[in-house]
C-alpha cells in the first residue's frame, strides 16, 4: 500500500548524495512473499493497538466525563493542550499503563504524563485524570507519576503537576503507601528536584486531598482555581467526624483560604482557563540560564536537515511476524535517520551488531542496532562504539532485536561473558542521552547490553510486535521441563510424554502473554508502545528532551580485559 | 457684502487656511496642492496628530478639543490666518461654514472667504426668511408656519391648521439637529419644547418653524455654482433620500427620476417604471431642467456666488417638488457631482474666489455616468444609529482608482472622539450607469475594512443590496419602510439561524487562520531552538492533535447579547485543518490555509480557494478578531484569561457577560455630555418618563425610565461628561 519510496531529488541534492558515502540502500524487497505478510501482520497489530488507545483516550467513561464537564473542568489531555505552546508537539508517555492489570479498567493508569514545550521550554506534565476513579493513586498510578519525575530529574525538565486527585486509592494502601517507591516518593522527588533548581509547579484544578495536599504544598509555586480547587489534609466529612466542625469544602480549603490566609497557594484563578493561563505565565518567567547547558554546550544541531529518502511508513512492513526471521536493521535505520545517511563504524567487524553515526532531525546520534545474536566481536565493537560516543557527547540510540549472546563451549571459551560484560559496563556508565527502541525480540543478557530498562535509558519504547523475556518461551519450557523431569525422577515419578508437552505448553503460554508489548507497557517496563511509523519522530523528540541538560562526563568502572 | 473694488485689489490666493478638520480639510488641501497653493491647517488639541495636520504645509493650534473653543472660535482662526500669511480661508462644511458673521469677519480682516457672500449666507441661514424670499422668487414651497411669533399655544394652533403629521424644525442650523416629526396634536408641545432647547444649545437661536410633513418624500438637491460676475449655473441634481436620523448616508447623482405620473405605480410595478424611464427621456430631462432652473432662480434671488446646494423635497405621490433650504457651502456629498460632471468643485471654488469667471456655461456642463457616495460612520446601527467612539485599530480602505475615491481624514490608529462628527470616510464610486456603479459600490463596501469600533458598513451593504434601492425606488423613509429586511428580526428564527450559521462558518475560518498564523510563526522562530517540537502537524502519540478555540460573537442585529462559539481544530496528517463547530447545521470544515503574511490568508475549502483578511487587536481586556471574506465580515472576541482579576471579591465575569450592575440600572448609551437632568433622586417616575438628556455628536438623546418606580443613584449633573456605559441611575420599586 505504500507509495513508491524513492523521492525525486534536486540536482544539488543528487550531487551531494554522490559525495556522501553513507547513504543506505532502500533495503526493502516489496516483491518478496514476506512483504505483504509482514505488512498485514503489523496492520492488525496497529489496529488492535489503536482500539486499546481509543478506549484509553476516552478517559473514565462518558458519565464521568460529562460530570467533569459540568463542573467546568477539562480532561487532562485538554488541560495539557491548553498549557502547551499552540500547535506544538507532545510526547505522551505510557498511554497504556494499567492496561489489564487490575480487575477494573484504569485508563492510562489514571494519570497522563508527557513532555512538551511551554514558552519554548520543555516541561514534564503530570496530570491526574479525575474521571478515572476520582483521580486516585493505584500502584501503577504512582509508578507512572514517579517515572515522569525520574525522566524530569534526568533531563532537568520543569514539572507541571495538574492536580485533581482524591489521593491514595485506599483499598490498595499496602501497595501504595509504605514502600520506597510509593506515594511518599512523589514529595521526596519534588524536594530533591526543587533543590536541584528544577522548577516544581502545581496547578490545583480539582481536589487535592490528604497526602495529595503535599503536591501543591511542596511545589515552588502553586495556582488554585476558585470553586473547583481544594486543598486539605482532611475533607469536610472527616473534619466533622474528628472535631464536630461543620464546614464547606470551599471554606475549609478553597482558593480564597489558601491564597489569602494559609499561603499554601500563590496564585488565585477565577476559573480553570485562568489557572492554565497563569501556569503558562509562571513558566514564561522561569530563568533557567544558569541551569541549562543544553544546545549551547555540546550540540551541533542542524535545523536544515533532510527527511529520510525512503517512506517512513514502510517501517510497518519490515518487522517479520516470526521473530526468528532475520532482517537487515539498516532498512530500519534508513527510515529513521536524516537523508538516510548512516556512516557505519567497523562495518566489516562483528557484523551482527551494526554501529554508526547519523543525525535525526538534525541532532547527531550514535546508533547501535542488532543484526543477529551478539558474538564476542560484536560485543567488543559495541563497547568501543559507546566509548567513542561518550567521549564526543553523542546521544546513543539502541535498536533492539536481540535473542541474546552466543552460547556454547566455543563462545564461553572465547570469553563471551567477558566481552558481554565490557559492553554492559560501557552501556551502564555512558552518561550521554540514551534512547532504546525494542523493534523485535529483547531476550536475556542481550537486553542488558542493548540498554534495557535496568540500564536507565532516558526513554524506552516498544513496537507493538516486540517481545521481552529472559529467554524465548520454547527455550524456557525446555529448560523448565528438564528441571521438572529430573525433580520428578528423583521422587521416582514417571512423567509421560503428554504430561511433559502439557507442562511445556503452559510455560510457553505464560511466556507468550508475559512477554508481549502490552504486558510490558501496562507495567511500565517501558515508556510506551509506538507505531513503527512514528519511530523517527519519537526518537527525535526523546533526544531533544534528553539534551535539556548540561553534558556530563562519563567515567567507566573496571573493564575486565 | 464686500465691494467689487475691494476684491479686485486683493492679492491672488497663494496660501489658504482651512478652517476645518477631517476629510474635508484633506480634500481641500489636495486641490490646493494641485494648484500650487500652500495650505495651513488649524487643529484642536484632540487633532494634534491627525491627517489634516500632517498633510498641510503649516499647522496652527487653535484651542482645546470642544468645537466651540477651537473650530468654532472665529478669532483664533483669523489670528492663525494672519500669523501664517494666508490670503484666503476655506471653511469646509459644518463648523463656521454657514456663519454669515464669520464670512463677514474674514472679508473685514482682509481675507478672501472661499464661499458665498455673507449676505447670502445670512438670508439663506434664516429658514423663515429664506422661504419668504423663495416664495417671492416663484420657487415652490411646502405649506407651513414661518412666523416670528413663537408662543407655544400659537404654534400649536398653526400646527393644527397645517394638519398632521407636522415637522418641527429650528430656523437656524442644519443636519437634522433639533428636528422632530409630530404625528398627533397630543405630542406637539413636548416635541416643540425639546426642539427649542436643542436649537438653543446647538445654534444659540431657538426659533422654530413648522411644516407639513410629507409622508413619502424624496430628498433631491441641486448643485449650483456662481461666479462674482453674476453667472450662475447648476451642475445637476443629487438624490440624498436614504437617510437615518435625518442625516444622509447614501447619496447619488444624478437622481433616478421617474415621470411623475408613474411615481405612484412604481411601488407596485417597478419594472414598468424602469422601462418608462427609458421610453420617455424627454420627461426626465424636463423634470431635471425645471428643478435646475428653480435652483438657479433661488441662488439668483440672494445674489449668490461660489458653491451652493438648493435642497428640494419631492413628493413621490404627487411628483411635486418644494424648496426646502439652501446650503450655502460645499456639501459633504459634493464628490458625486464631481464624478458625473468630471470637474473639481474645490478648484472652481478657489477660482471663483479669485474673481475668475465660471469655466463653462449651462449648456457646456457635461453629464456622464452615475456616481454613489456611501458615508462610513462610526456608529452603533442596532442601537438606533447612535454615534460611536473608539480607536481605529484596523483601517484599510479599498484601493483607489479613477472610478473609486475614498475621502477620509483618518488613518489606522486614530481615535474617533466624542468631540466631532463620527464620520470615518466617504466612499465615492463612479460607473457608466447606475447599475454598473452599484455593483462597484457593493464590492467596495464589502472590502472596506474598519475594526476597533462599530461602523455602519454592513448596514450600507444591506442598503445597497436591497431590491428597492437597486431599482432606485428611494424616499427619505426608506430605512423605516424596509426595516424588517434591513435589520434581522429577532423573532424570525430562519434569518436568526442563518446569521448564526454564517457566524459559525466565519468563526471556523478564523480558527483555521489563527492556528496557521501562530504555527507558521513558531515554525519559523522555534522558541528555545526546539524546532522539532513545532513541526507541522504537531505530533501526538496515537492521536491527532486538537486545539479548542473559543470565540465570542455579538449578533449585531438583535439584542440577545453575545454567543460563545467553541471550535475544535484538528490537525490532520496532510497538514490541513479540520474545524468542528459542534453544531449539526454547520458541518465540519476541512481547511487548507496558507499565511500570505501579515493579516492576509489564502484558504481552500471544498476545492474552492479564496482570500481572507483578519484584523486582530486588544481592547477591553479581550482579543478582538475581525474577518473579511467574500462579502462577509464578522467580529469575534477571544477572552484573554490572564487578564482576569486575582481578587475573589470582584464578582467573576467572563467577557461574555454584560457588566453586572444593580438591577434596574440605566447605562449611558454612548459617551456624551449631560445637558439636562429632569428629575431628582427618589422621585417617582412612570415607565418611559424622560430622566435626563444627553448630548453627543451634537445630537440630543433622552434617557428614559425603563420601568415605573423610584429613581435612585442619580449622581450626574448637567454639564457633566459621561463615558459610554456609565451607570446613570437606577429605577427601583417602592
Amino acid at each position: 500500500p505504500w507509495r513508491s519510496s524513492l523521492i525525486t531529488l534536486s540536482p544539488l541534492l543528487q550531487a551531494k548524495r554522490q559525495l556522501c558515502l553513507g547513504i543506505l540502500p532502500d533495503g526493502v524487497d516489496r516483491n518478496s512473499e514476506s512483504f505483504p505478510r509482514n505488512s498485514k501482520a503489523m496492520e492488525d497489530l496497529i489496529s488492535q493497538l489503536q482500539s486499546h488507545i481509543n478506549k484509553v483516550l476516552a478517559g473514565g467513561g462518558a458519565e464521568a466525563v460529562n460530570r467533569n464537564k459540568s463542573r467546568n473542568k477539562l480532561l487532562p489531555r485538554e488541560r495539557i493542550d491548553r498549557l502547551l505552546d499552540p500547535g506544538s508537539s507532545f510526547l505522551e508517555l505510557s498511554q497504556l499503563a494499567g492496561h489489564e492489570v487490575y480487575e477494573e479498567p484504569l485508563p492510562s493508569g489514571g494519570i497522563v504524563t508527557g513532555i512538551g514545550p511551554v514558552h519554548g521550554r520543555l516541561c514534564m506534565f503530570v496530570a491526574n485524570d479525575p474521571t478515572v476513579k476520582g483521580g486516585t493513586y493505584y500502584p501503577i498510578t504512582i509508578k507512572k507519576h514517579l517515572r515522569a519525575q525520574e525522566i524530569a530529574a534526568q533531563c532537568k525538565l520543569p514539572c507541571l503537576y495538574l492536580v485533581d486527585s482524591g489521593g491514595a486509592f485506599l483499598p490498595k494502601q499496602a501497595e501504595v503507601f509504605p514502600d520506597k517507591d510509593n506515594f511518599g516518593r512523589i514529595f521526596y522527588n519534588q524536594a530533591i528536584m526543587s533543590s536541584e533548581g528544577i522548577p516544581q509547579i502545581a496547578l490545583v484544578l480539582g481536589s487535592c486531598t490528604a497526602g495529595g495536599a503535599y503536591i501543591p504544598a511542596m511545589a515552588d509555586e502553586s495556582v488554585m482555581v476558585k470553586g473547583n480547587g481544594t486543598i486539605f489534609l482532611a475533607g469536610p466529612p472527616l473534619v466533622k467526624a474528628a472535631t464536630g466542625e461543620e464546614v464547606s469544602a470551599e471554606d475549609l480549603g478553597g482558593a480564597t483560604v489558601h491564597c489569602k490566609m494559609s499561603g499554601v497557594s500563590d496564585y488565585f484563578a477565577q476559573d480553570e482557563m485562568h489557572a492554565l493561563a497563569i501556569g503558562r505565565n509562571i513558566v514564561k518567567n522561569f530563568h533557567l540560564a544558569g541551569n541549562q547547558g543544553m544546545i549551547d554546550g555540546l550540540q551541533r544541531i542542524v535545523h536544515d536537515y533532510e527527511e529520510p529518502l525512503y517512506e517512513v511508513g514502510e517501517l510497518r512492513c519490515i518487522a517479520p511476524t516470526d521473530l526468528k526471521q532475520p532482517f537487515d536493521i539498516r532498512s530500519v535505520i534508513a527510515r529513521i535517520v536524516d537523508g538516510s545517511v548512516f556512516d557505519e563504524f567497523k562495518k566489516l567487524y562483528g557484523t551482527s551488531l551494526v554501529t554508526g553515526f547519523a543525525t535525526i532531525h538534525g541532532q547527531p546520534v550514535g546508533i547501535l542496532g542488532n543484526n543477529g545474536i551478539l558474538f564476542n566481536e560484536s560485543a567488543l565493537k559495541g563497547a568501543h562504539f559507546i566509548e567513542l560516543c561518550t567521549q564526543r557527547n553523542i546521544p546513543l540510540v539502541f535498536l533492539q532485536n536481540i535473542t541474546g549472546f552466543m552460547v556454547g563451549s566455543k563462545s564461553e571459551a572465547n570469553g563471551i561473558a567477558k566481552s558481554g560484560a565490557k559492553m554492559v559496563m560501557a552501556v551502564s556508565c555512558a552518561k550521554v542521552p540514551k534512547v532504546t527502541i525494542v523493534i523485535g525480540g529483547s531476550f536475556g543478557a542481550g537486553n542488558y547490553a542493548m540498554c534495557g530498562r535496568a540500564y536507565s535509558p532516558n526513554f524506552m519504547f516498544f513496537w507493538p510486535n516486540a517481545r521481552i523475556s529472559v529467554m524465548g518461551g520454547a527455550q524456557a519450557a525446555g529448560v523448565l521441563a528438564q528441571v521438572e523431569k529430573s525433580n520428578k525422577k528423583r521422587k521416582g515419578i514417571q512423567w509421560t510424554k503428554e504430561e511433559e508437552e502439557m507442562f511445556k505448553a503452559k510455560v510457553v503460554d505464560a511466556y507468550d502473554s508475559e512477554s508481549s508489548a502490552y504486558y510490558s507497557t501496562a507495567r511500565l517496563w517501558d515508556d510506551g508502545v509506538i507505531d513503527p511509523a512514528d519511530t523517527r519522530k519519537v526518537i527525535g523528540l526523546c533526544i531533544s528532551a534528553a539534551l535539556n541538560r548540561a553534558p556530563e562526563t562519563t567515567k567507566y568502572g573496571v573493564f575486565r580485559m | 457684502s464686500s465691494s467689487p473694488v475691494k476684491s479686485e485689489t486683493k492679492q491672488r490666493i497663494e496660501k489658504i487656511l482651512i478652517a476645518n478638520r477631517g476629510e474635508i480639510a484633506c480634500r481641500i488641501m489636495r486641490t490646493a496642492k494641485k494648484l500650487g497653493i500652500q495650505t495651513v491647517a488649524v487643529y484642536s488639541d484632540a487633532d494634534r496628530n491627525s491627517l489634516h495636520v500632517k498633510h498641510a504645509d503649516e499647522a496652527v493650534r487653535i484651542g482645546p478639543p470642544p468645537a466651540r473653543s477651537s473650530y468654532l472660535n472665529a478669532s483664533s482662526i483669523i489670528e492663525a490666518a494672519s500669523r501664517t500669511g494666508a490670503q484666503a480661508i476655506h471653511p469646509g462644511y459644518g463648523f463656521l461654514s454657514e456663519s454669515a458673521d464669520f464670512a463677514q469677519l474674514c472679508e473685514d480682516e482682509g481675507f478672501t472667504f472661499i464661499g458665498p457672500p455673507a449676505s447670502a449666507i445670512r438670508e439663506m441661514g434664516d429658514k423663515s426668511a429664506s422661504k419668504r424670499i423663495m416664495g417671492a422668487a416663484g420657487v415652490p414651497l411646502v405649506p407651513g408656519y414661518h412666523g416670528n411669533e413663537q408662543d407655544t399655544d400659537l404654534m400649536k394652533s398653526e400646527a393644527d391648521k397645517i394638519g398632521y403629521p407636522i415637522l418641527i424644525k429650528p430656523t437656524h442650523g442644519g443636519g437634522g439637529k433639533g428636528m422632530r416629526v409630530v404625528q398627533s396634536p397630543s405630542e406637539f408641545v413636548d416635541s416643540f419644547l425639546g426642539a427649542q432647547r436643542e436649537a438653543a444649545a446647538s445654534f444659540g437661536v431657538d426659533t422654530i418653524l413648522l411644516e407639513k410633513y410629507i409622508t413619502k418624500p424624496r430628498h433631491i438637491e441641486v448643485q449650483v455654482f456662481g461666479d462674482k460676475h453674476g453667472n450662475i449655473i447648476h451642475l445637476f441634481e443629487r438624490d440624498c433620500s436614504v437617510q437615518r436620523r435625518h442625516q444622509k448616508i447614501i447619496e447619488e447623482a444624478p437622481a433616478v427620476i421617474f415621470a411623475s405620473k408613474f411615481l405612484y405605480i412604481s411601488y407596485y410595478m417597478s419594472i414598468i417604471v424602469m422601462e418608462s424611464q427609458f421610453m420617455q427621456p424627454n420627461v426626465i430631462s424636463d423634470f431635471r431642467s425645471h428643478l435646475g432652473q428653480a435652483a438657479v432662480s433661488a441662488a439668483k434671488a440672494v445674489g449668490y456666488h461660489n458653491a451652493g446646494t438648493v435642497e428640494f423635497i419631492v413628493d413621490t405621490l404627487s411628483g411635486n417638488f418644494y424648496f426646502m433650504e439652501m446650503n450655502t457651502r460645499l456639501q459633504v456629498e459634493h464628490p458625486v457631482t464631481e464624478m458625473i460632471v468630471s470637474q473639481d468643485l474645490v478648484e472652481w471654488q478657489i477660482r471663483v474666489a479669485n474673481g475668475e469667471p465660471l469655466p463653462m456655461n449651462q449648456s457646456q456642463v457635461p453629464l456622464s455616468g452615475h456616481a454613489f457616495e456611501a458615508r462610513i460612520y462610526a456608529e452603533n446601527v442596532p442601537k438606533g444609529f447612535l454615534p460611536a467612539t473608539g480607536v481605529l485599530h484596523h483601517y484599510r480602505p479599498v484601493p483607489l482608482s479613477s472610478t473609486v475615491r475614498v475621502e477620509t481624514g483618518v488613518e489606522q490608529g486614530d481615535t474617533v472622539s466624542m468631540h466631532y462628527d463620527p464620520m470615518i470616510a466617504k466612499l465615492v464610486i463612479w460607473g457608466e450607469n447606475r447599475a454598473a456603479a452599484l455593483v462597484k459600490l457593493k464590492d467596495c463596501l464589502s472590502k472596506f475594512q474598519v475594526a476597533g469600533l462599530p461602523t455602519n458598513i454592513e448596514f450600507l451593504l444591506k442598503l445597497a443590496n436591497h431590491a428597492a434601492f437597486e431599482k432606485g425606488d428611494v424616499e427619505t423613509h426608506f430605512i423605516e419602510r424596509f426595516k424588517d429586511e434591513l435589520f434581522i428580526d429577532p423573532s424570525n428564527s430562519v434569518s436568526v439561524q442563518k446569521a448564526y450559521d454564517d457566524a459559525k462558518h466565519s468563526a471556523a475560518l478564523v480558527a483555521a487562520c489563527i492556528c496557521e498564523k501562530e504555527h507558521a510563526f513558531l515554525r519559523k522562530n522555534p522558541p528555545g531552538g526546539l524546532s522539532i517540537w513545532y513541526s507541522s502537524p504537531p505530533f501526538r502519540v496515537h492521536h491527532l492533535a486538537r486545539r479548542t478555540i473559543e470565540l465570542e460573537w455579538d449578533c449585531e442585529h438583535y439584542d440577545s447579547g453575545s454567543k460563545m462559539l467553541t471550535l475544535s481544530v484538528i490537525y490532520q496528517p496532510d497538514g490541513s485543518l479540520l474545524i468542528e463547530t459542534g453544531n449539526s447545521s454547520v458541518p465540519a470544515l476541512e481547511v487548507k490555509v496558507a499565511h500570505l503574511g501579515n493579516h492576509e490568508f489564502k484558504v481552500e475549502v471544498g476545492g474552492i480557494s479564496f482570500d481572507i483578511s483578519l484584523a486582530i487587536y486588544s481592547k477591553d481586556q479581550t482579543e478582538n478578531i475581525h474577518i473579511w471574506h467574500g462579502s462577509h465580515h464578522h467580529h469575534f472576541r477571544q477572552r484573554v484569561a490572564l487578564k482576569l482579576s486575582d481578587d475573589d471579591e470582584i464578582k467573576h465575569k467572563s467577557a461574555s457577560d454584560t457588566p453586572s450592575h444593580p438591577l434596574g440600572a440605566v447605562l449611558a448609551p454612548m459617551a456624551g455630555l449631560v445637558v439636562k437632568v429632569l428629575v431628582q433622586n427618589r422621585s417617582k417616575v412612570e415607565e418611559g418618563q424622560p430622566i435626563l438628556v444627553l448630548e453627543a455628536m451634537k445630537m440630543e438623546h433622552v434617557v428614559k425610565a425603563p420601568t415605573a418606580g423610584y429613581v435612585s443613584g442619580l449622581q450626574v449633573t448637567s454639564g457633566q461628561q459621561v463615558s459610554d456605559s456609565t451607570v446613570l441611575f437606577s429605577v427601583k420599586d417602592g
